[in-house]
């Protein structure tokens, strides 16, 4: 739960990014607590993109500062990377390696050691049960799969934080329920997760969201307070209404 | 209701096509009346893709026919082209080139100008105007969608065929875009769109829920729980990951989701009592500690009737 | 709208809409605009200075057991070239492994006992020529002078006719058009096969293969537009830009090097858009059969770059290459418009002659149209 553990993987405080003249991020601050599963929303355009560019270390901050797992991002980008993990829709595995050789690939390029990584290999095919397709081709197992390998991938050196962009993007609705409960799991274990998405009764999932509209973020939240404070029956009736105001304004 | 015949607007009769040994359609039948919004609901996978590019003569079936605005999509393809407005699936426009050269460049390749199609264009069209001169690349996610649906429209098609318009499209754009369908809907058009999402379904006079090559079931959606053959209970619960596994270990329990931020619950078998159910769910739930637990019967929508029916054809394929 | 039964009649600008949108293209893409007009003018610099592979400063030792009248004078006009340095002379070739060891000397020539007797006598005179080898490039191109030298001595020394083996023929008749072996005037037709290879096969494979992997083409191919109409709005626009691209080489070439034109210039131009037409046809095929730019990219580079670049007599002479390979050659497009693009540059010959190698273009061009044509199916499938 949010404050309880007190510690905090991801500080953020007036992070802003201008290209050019346009401000794509605007003085954006948020903490989000060790283990927390952390809803990161907003329309197309809106800076999500780029907020999350300079939280994994991608991309210099204009201004303001952002610590992620401990590090900053503008000095230390590099520590950051060690220690986060980062899943995207569609370009997180190698389509032409094999499932076996995914997992090593990331075990190796993260300095896991090779008894590490057969173990850390055993048991996420044991817990995907995916033991038929160990050494099938990525590109021939299902895409509900596919995302679940990901993002065990993506989780496989024990990061302090995981950043999910658009995880669930056409994935089957069992299958994406099964994602999400892969995630709590892994929160359950300490993981921040940091996840955004277009599907809106995901957000529900989350332990608390933010909704960013034109650069800024306007509304930060539990999904109950959100929906209590603009009396919403839903995050996406909430959605709507900020994002509309947004482009109107 | 439309039968059967010389009036719809698409007839599928048993298609089928396969890729290697994949089976990217499985004997498909379904038919679209003129007029209608048809929306085709599914996973990426699930044979959408293959679906809309039989019915735009880009690929032919293996087996079974189709029949577009009465042509055989075999062999009146080419009458069928300049008939269809179409928009692929993960469809970008010339970055490099400005809204209105897009627009321009694609009704003269159907031999016609904007202006000739302006009237059936104009309520997106005037959306996008103040932009004409931009690079579609600079474009937001929402307006390349729009102009995008310009150009499948500007040479007024009698039928418009949407492959997965929204995917990766936030959920504001997503319902002003379905808006746009809705009024084009309005103005006579026979509209049929794809999408992963489920919350579009409403928007739909009918759907099918389409999953691995078969079609799962065809319905109004407003209609669609009537095919939920069992009680459903929503149960609300501060503590969801400890609710999820209460509600699985209950005696009986069928299929356990989470849906935003409730639970959803079946019984393992069909029919029952409603309040009786539910009242065992809310007793087994205290004895198991969990005190905050809100218990409702609620009405099935469209993702509880496919999540049920994909559950079928996986016990019945098992 | 009026829907007849039959198709309705397009417009004309169909046509002239695909190349106006195909022209923006092209033009808004500045960097790969830019590479393309500056990329045949470095090359040309650098081929015309830098890679020059005609040789000044050429540092020779000869071999004179028996000096006598015709040595001398052989020596003498050796050292009156401007291309040759008389390094050392010597009765013994005991000293040549260590001039070629220090790499001090570049060439020697090793002559017979007795020349002027053996010349007088109509014999054969036994020349032995070593270059050192290390840069086999130059090594050829040394052979070739000294054997130039040889050759203009030959027939000077005049009466008796010393049949010295067929190499001094080969040479005669290998340089006739181009007695100063300049090597700007060889490489320039060579470029421009180069270069409109480059434009018109890679550029149309990966702007069609492009259409593939946005989508438009999906849409192009709904539409009532039939194979052939994309395939010709796709490629004029590359026609003009080849030739755009060629006239600029031609006039580089002509004011740096002062690289003569001794034939028509209209009837180069024609001969490089018909090159222009197979080169365009392979980029299609090879975008048809490839289903992303990069493969794409890969297989016009090396489908149709490769062969341009190295069996084509460009760079190698075919002559040269192995028996095998030289029947290979004769797939190869550019290989022809060398031959006739050299032969109205440098030889100032016009179809009479050429209309063999023109035939071989235009039959390549037909073929490889229908087939590009084909290849374009009006289905995905």
């Amino acid at each position: 739960m949010t404050s309880a553990l007190g510690e905090r993987s991801i500080e953020v405080d007036g992070l802003t990014r201008r290209f050019g003249t346009f401000t794509a991020v605007d003085r954006i601050s948020f903490d989000v607590a060790q283990g927390e599963v952390f809803g990161f929303l907003g329309a197309n355009g809106a800076g999500k993109t780029t907020a999350i560019r300079m939280l994994i270390g991608l991309l210099a901050p204009s201004a303001g500062s952002a610590r992620v797992a401990g590090y900053d991002v503008a000095t230390h980008a590099e520590m950051v990377k060690r220690n986060i993990g980062y899943m995207s829709q569609r370009f997180s595995l190698y389509e032409d390696l094999t499932v076996r050789e995914n997992i090593t690939l990331y075990g190796g390029i993260y300095g896991l050691s090779d008894i590490a990584i057969e173990k850390r290999t055993t048991e996420l095919v044991d817990r995907l049960d995916l033991r038929d397709d160990i050494d099938a081709r990525v590109k021939s197992i299902p895409l509900g799969w596919k995302q679940k390998l990901a993002f065990s991938v993506a989780v496989l050196h024990d990061p302090r934080v995981v950043f999910l962009d658009e995880p669930t993007g056409g994935v089957d609705p069992i299958t994406r329920r099964q994602f999400w409960e892969l995630i709590y799991t892994t929160a359950a274990t300490g993981t921040t997760v940091f996840v955004t998405t277009h599907y809106m009764d995901e957000a529900e999932y989350c332990d608390r969201v933010s909704i960013m509209v034109d650069g800024r973020i306007v509304a930060l939240g539990t999904p109950a307070e959100l929906k209590e404070q603009y009396e919403a029956r839903s995050i996406d009736d909430v959605f709507v209404r900020l994002a509309r105001a947004g482009t109107a304004a | 209701m439309t039968a059967r015949g010389a009036g719809a607007a698409i007839e599928a009769e048993g298609l089928s096509r396969h890729f290697g040994a994949v089976k990217a359609l499985d004997d498909v039948s379904f038919d679209v009346r003129p007029g209608e919004l048809f929306g085709f609901i599914g996973p990426d996978g699930a044979g959408k893709t293959t679906l809309f590019r039989i019915l735009t003569t880009l690929q032919r079936p293996d087996a079974g026919s189709a029949r577009v605005l009465g042509l055989d999509v075999v062999k009146d393809f080419w009458a069928i082209r300049t008939r269809v407005g179409y928009m692929p699936g993960r469809f970008s426009l010339y970055a490099d080139l400005s809204v209105e050269e897009n627009l321009r460049f694609f009704a003269s390749v159907f031999g016609t100008t904007l202006e000739q199609g302006a009237k059936l264009i104009a309520p997106i069209y005037e959306q996008i105007a103040p932009f004409k001169d931009r690079r579609a690349g600079a474009l937001s996610g929402g307006m390349k969608q729009k102009l995008a649906l310009c150009c499948a429209l500007v040479h007024t098609p009698e039928l418009l065929l949407l492959d997965e318009p929204t995917t990766g499209v936030d959920a504001v754009s997503r319902r002003e875009f379905w808006d746009l369908l809705e009024k084009l809907r309005a103005s006579g058009l026979t509209i049929v769109a794809s999408t992963p999402y489920m919350d579009e379904a409403s928007r739909c006079e009918r759907v099918a829920l389409i999953q691995r090559g078969k079609i799962l079931e065809i319905a109004d959606p407003r209609r669609i729980g009537e095919r939920f053959d069992r009680p459903l209970i929503a149960v609300r619960a501060r503590e969801r990951m400890r609710l999820l596994e209460a509600l699985r270990a209950h005696p009986g329990a069928g299929s356990v989701f989470p849906f935003g931020d409730v639970v959803h619950y079946t019984d393992a078998r069909p029919g029952g009592d409603a309040r009786a159910i539910a009242d065992a769910v809310r007793q087994d739930l205290a004895a198991r500690g969990i005190a905050d637990a809100e218990v409702e019967i609620v009405s099935p929508g469209i993702e509880d009737v496919f999540m049920a029916l994909m559950q079928r054809r996986g016990a019945e394929a098992a | 709208m009026s829907t007849p039964a039959t198709r309705p009649k397009r417009p004309p600008s169909t046509l002239g809409a695909f190349v106006t949108k195909e022209m923006h293209h092209i033009l808004r893409d500045r960097q790969t605009l830019a590479i393309l007009l500056l990329m045949p003018l470095v090359q040309v610099l650098l081929f015309g200075y830098a890679l020059r592979t005609d040789i000044r400063d050429l540092r020779v030792a000869v071999v004179d057991p028996t000096p006598d009248v015709a040595t001398l004078r052989l020596r003498s006009r050796l050292a009156a070239t401007s291309r040759f340095r008389l390094l050392k002379v010597s009765t013994t070739t005991n000293v040549l492994p260590e001039l070629f060891q220090r790499r001090t000397a570049d060439v020697a020539l090793v002559l017979p006992t007795s020349f002027a007797e053996r010349m007088g006598r109509g014999d054969t005179a036994q020349v032995l020529l070593i270059t050192d080898a290390s840069d086999p490039n130059t090594g050829t191109t040394m052979q070739v002078y000294v054997r130039s030298v040889l050759a203009d001595f030959e027939r000077d020394f005049g009466g008796a006719r010393p049949r010295a083996g067929a190499i001094f023929i080969a040479v005669a008749s290998r340089m006739r058009f181009n007695p100063t072996l300049e090597s700007a005037n060889l490489f320039v037709p060579g470029l421009i096969a180069l270069v409109l290879t480059l434009v018109s096969a890679l550029m149309t494979a990966i702007s069609l293969s492009r259409e593939k992997e946005l989508g438009t083409l999906e849409v192009l191919l709904v539409s009532p537009l039939r194979p052939w109409q994309i395939i010709v709005g796709k490629v004029v626009p590359y026609l003009v830009l080849g030739f755009a691209i060629t006239c600029l080489v031609l006039t580089a070439a002509r004011v740096v090097f002062s690289v003569p034109m001794r034939g028509s210039v209209t009837l180069l131009l024609a001969e490089s858009v018909l090159f222009t037409i197979v080169s365009l046809s392979l980029g299609v095929l090879v975008a048809a059969r490839t289903s992303s730019q990069r493969a794409a990219m890969l297989g016009a580079l090396v489908g149709t770059m490769m062969p341009t670049a190295l069996l084509s007599g460009m760079i190698f002479p075919i002559t040269s290459m192995p028996g095998w390979l030289q029947p290979v050659t004769r797939v190869v497009p550019a290989r022809w418009f060398i031959v006739i693009a050299r032969g109205i540059m440098l030889k100032g010959i016009g179809l009479e002659y050429l209309w063999r190698e023109t035939a071989v273009l235009a039959g390549m061009a037909l073929l490889l149209l229908v087939a590009a044509t084909r290849s374009f199916h009006a289905h995905l499938d």
